[in-house]
């Protein structure tokens, strides 16, 4: 399948990082920052958390830069977002059940539910901010802006055929936020703890 | 045959499902940002959905969950032939056509499609042909000519495709009651349905993201790097370069596309007087890339201004510009701003962003792999030197006080640098102080030398004391560069607050009106002030 960023931009970015070199840490920062913050943020719903989770994210990739197989894992940015997922998740797992067992009601099923939850969201917000840009402004119209297909095909310039066709095509590669196998369900990287 | 929902509009479309991962071509046809006008002429209430309001988490739910996906069990997996719906489509094309009354004959025989339920052999070869104009024996003569390329009764194949709409209440009525129709009897559109109805549920407004706190880059780095230190470190005195030069981009993509063309007022102090140039952000951006360029050329690396130079003025058009080989690209920052901003397309847009922030990259790496020696390179500006440890800084400098032009034309919050590399940019004017002086003083701008200086030896000195994260102590000679200031030769003292100082350094702030106070000899205090303005230039 086609990649829009380039491969071979995310294997410099492995090998800089593998050679030790602090500023291509700084690149990878300023192109994930968001990305994972915004992720953790989510999952976690708090802003120190989500401060802390960046700190691990990178910390891992810093110190493993080799766990990042381009042939296995498909572009460096949707195995950042799963390794900031998993982290995040595992950390809000480790709060619900801490918050659980302090104060002993709710049911461990329902921190489940609840970090299923989290988990399904922080996979359809990727997928969102990650999908063509056609599809993602298609779905703006017609969700936010609560614009019907037709009116959506004339915002957009295309055929009524195509307005439809993004809108299905859209909400399918969402869908799979419910299907694929969830981020976070694993253990957190080994050595991704706190420092 | 293959499942009747197979279609080939699957999601291996033209865009991949496995999408770009970054790519948003900023210019690309279907950029939203480009689009979508977000105070635009929406307005929610002019919704074509004629049942009310929608909620947007709970999209409306034509039968119970999992209805349609059990009731398929009961009902023929092919669909019956689509004449109800088909009544139900849009009227538009029938209007158009002069056909209205026999859809109005046709909506009064509904029940037909239910007659047809039982003739599955006679419908499988239909359904499985979606795109061929079925012959309908109810149909008037005149519709089937009404245009060779229109599918018959609503097909498979439509109602399929309007699924999407469909989850989204984005399509007419008549449509939304077609597919609905449509679901109670094809097993893989409910099932389809189903999953973007749930799918629906996952889009949420996605929060303008929170600024990250600009400390966090720092703190993430530096453990990191605690972690495993650096084989290939960026250079202390290149640090505060990278720290601002990030902090400016993660203001600028924060900004929408017509932010960029928000206007700025570059001020600086031209030597006598406070001086001012209009421009865009996006002109700011161009400035500072072309600026940045005198560091990248030193090193090494390609000029900005050698690739934008344009195509009409090197056939030579204009008499104004000269040769390829005289003078271009020139040297001092402002002809080179000029260059920039004459060069590139007119107006400068966003398009800029992106060769900023490549060549500050590449400017942090190549320094990094310099080795030592390279903090001493002199990097030429025209009419003056630094040793590329300073220029850097001083890049770093004009970064912040550029973002900070930025931030307040597009009302963005933007703080100093972190205390540490404020103090370096203040220590780097501290010690450019004495030459200033002593070029406004040859200019005949300064009062004259009083003393005859030893080169070396302590000088008359004023004590600039600045306040806040980064401030310190710095005693500028006023006689000569060449002596040095010390604290028993102090014959004035000024007071001021690191920021107002490093405003009063970038020309935004004249020096009469600079909030600092002052103690001791007055023309040396004037002097010192002005010789700090002067620092300053477009």
């Amino acid at each position: 399948m086609a990649k829009d960023t380039p491969p071979r931009r995310d294997r410099l970015m492995q090998q800089r990082l593998a050679r030790g070199e602090a500023a291509a840490l700084g690149e990878l920062y300023d192109r994930f920052a968001t990305l994972v913050h915004g992720t953790a943020h989510l999952v976690l719903g708090d802003d120190d958390a989500a401060d802390q989770v960046t700190r691990e994210v990178f910390g891992y990739i810093w110190e493993n830069p080799d766990a990042y197989d381009p042939r296995r894992e498909g572009s460096l940015r949707s195995w950042v977002a799963r390794l900031t997922s998993r982290q995040a998740v595992h950390r809000l797992r480790q709060t619900e059940a801490r918050a659980f067992a302090e104060r002993g009601g709710g049911s461990p099923d329902e921190v489940e539910r609840k970090v299923h939850g989290a988990a399904v969201a922080a996979r359809a917000d990727y997928i969102v901010s990650s999908m063509p840009a056609p599809l993602r402004a298609a779905l703006e119209l017609a969700y936010f802006q609560r614009r019907d297909y037709r009116q959506t095909a004339a915002d957009l310039g295309v055929t009524e055929d195509e307005a439809r066709r993004r809108l299905r095509l859209g909400l399918q590669l969402l869908s799979t936020a419910h299907t694929r196998p969830l981020d976070g369900l694993t253990p957190p990287p080994a050595s991704g703890g706190p420092r | 045959m293959t499942d009747p929902c197979d279609g080939p509009d699957d999601p291996q479309g033209p865009h991949g499902p496995d999408g770009p991962d970054e790519h948003r071509d900023p210019h690309g046809p279907h950029d939203p940002d480009e689009h979508r006008d977000p105070h635009g002429p929406h307005d929610p209430d002019e919704r074509r959905d004629p049942r009310g309001p929608r909620r947007p988490d709970e999209p409306r739910v034509p039968r119970g969950p999992g209805d349609p996906a059990r009731a398929h069990a009961a009902v023929p997996r092919i669909p019956a032939p689509r004449r109800a719906a088909d009544d139900h489509r849009d009227t538009d094309e029938a209007d158009e056509a002069g056909e209205a009354d026999g859809v109005v004959n046709a909506c009064g025989t509904s029940g037909v499609p239910v007659a047809d339920d039982g003739n599955d052999t006679a419908t499988e070869g239909r359904a499985s042909v979606p795109s061929v104009d079925i012959p309908d024996p109810e149909r008037p003569p005149g519709a089937a000519s009404s245009g060779p390329a229109e599918p018959g009764p609503l097909p498979h194949q439509l109602l399929k495709s309007l699924l999407g709409a469909w989850a989204l209440t984005a399509c007419s009525a008549e449509e939304s009651a077609a597919v609905e129709a449509h679901l109670t009897e094809c097993a893989p559109c409910a099932d389809e349905a189903l999953r973007l109805r749930d799918a629906v549920g996952l889009l949420h407004p996605r929060e303008r993201e929170l600024d990250l706190d600009p400390l966090l880059r720092s703190r993430v780095l530096e453990n990191c790097l605690g972690r495993r230190p650096a084989r290939i470190p960026v250079p202390g005195w290149a640090e505060p370069y990278d720290a601002e030069t990030a902090r400016l981009d993660a203001l600028l993509r924060d900004i929408g596309p017509p932010e960029w063309h928000a206007p700025v007022r570059l001020r600086w102090f031209d030597g006598e007087r406070p001086a001012s140039r209009r421009t865009t952000v996006a002109g700011v951006i161009g400035h500072l890339t072309a600026v940045d360029g005198i560091v990248a050329s030193a090193l090494g690396l390609d000029d900005p201004l050698i690739t934008l130079r344009p195509p009409d003025r090197a056939s030579g058009a204009t008499t104004a510009v000269p040769g390829p080989d005289a003078g271009f690209p020139p040297g001092a920052p402002a002809e080179r701003t000029e260059a920039y901003w004459d060069g590139g397309r007119h107006p400068l847009t966003r398009a800029v962003h992106t060769p900023w922030r490549e060549q500050s990259h590449a400017l942090i790496r190549t320094v990094s792999f310099a080795g030592r020696g390279v903090a001493d390179l002199s990097v030429s500006y025209g009419d003056f030197s630094l040793p590329l440890r300073d220029a850097l800084l001083d890049r770093a400098f004009e970064c912040w006080m550029h973002a900070d032009d930025i931030a307040q034309a597009v009302s963005y919050p933007y703080g100093p640098p972190s205390g540490a590399h404020l103090h370096h940019m203040i220590d780097l004017a501290a010690r450019l102080l004495p030459a200033a002086l002593a070029h406004r003083r040859r200019a005949g701008l300064a009062g004259p030398a009083q003393h005859l200086v030893v080169p070396g030896a302590p000088g008359r000195s004023l004590h600039l004391e600045v306040e806040g994260a980064g401030g310190g102590d710095w005693y500028i000679a006023l006689d000569s560069p060449a002596a040095f200031g010390a604290p028993d030769r102090a014959v004035a003292q000024v007071a001021v607050e690191g920021e107002e100082f490093c405003r009063l350094v970038a020309g935004h702030v004249p020096p009469e009106e600079a909030a600092l106070g002052r103690r001791g000899d007055r023309e040396a205090i004037h002097d010192v002030l002005h010789a700090a303005a002067s620092l300053s230039r477009l």
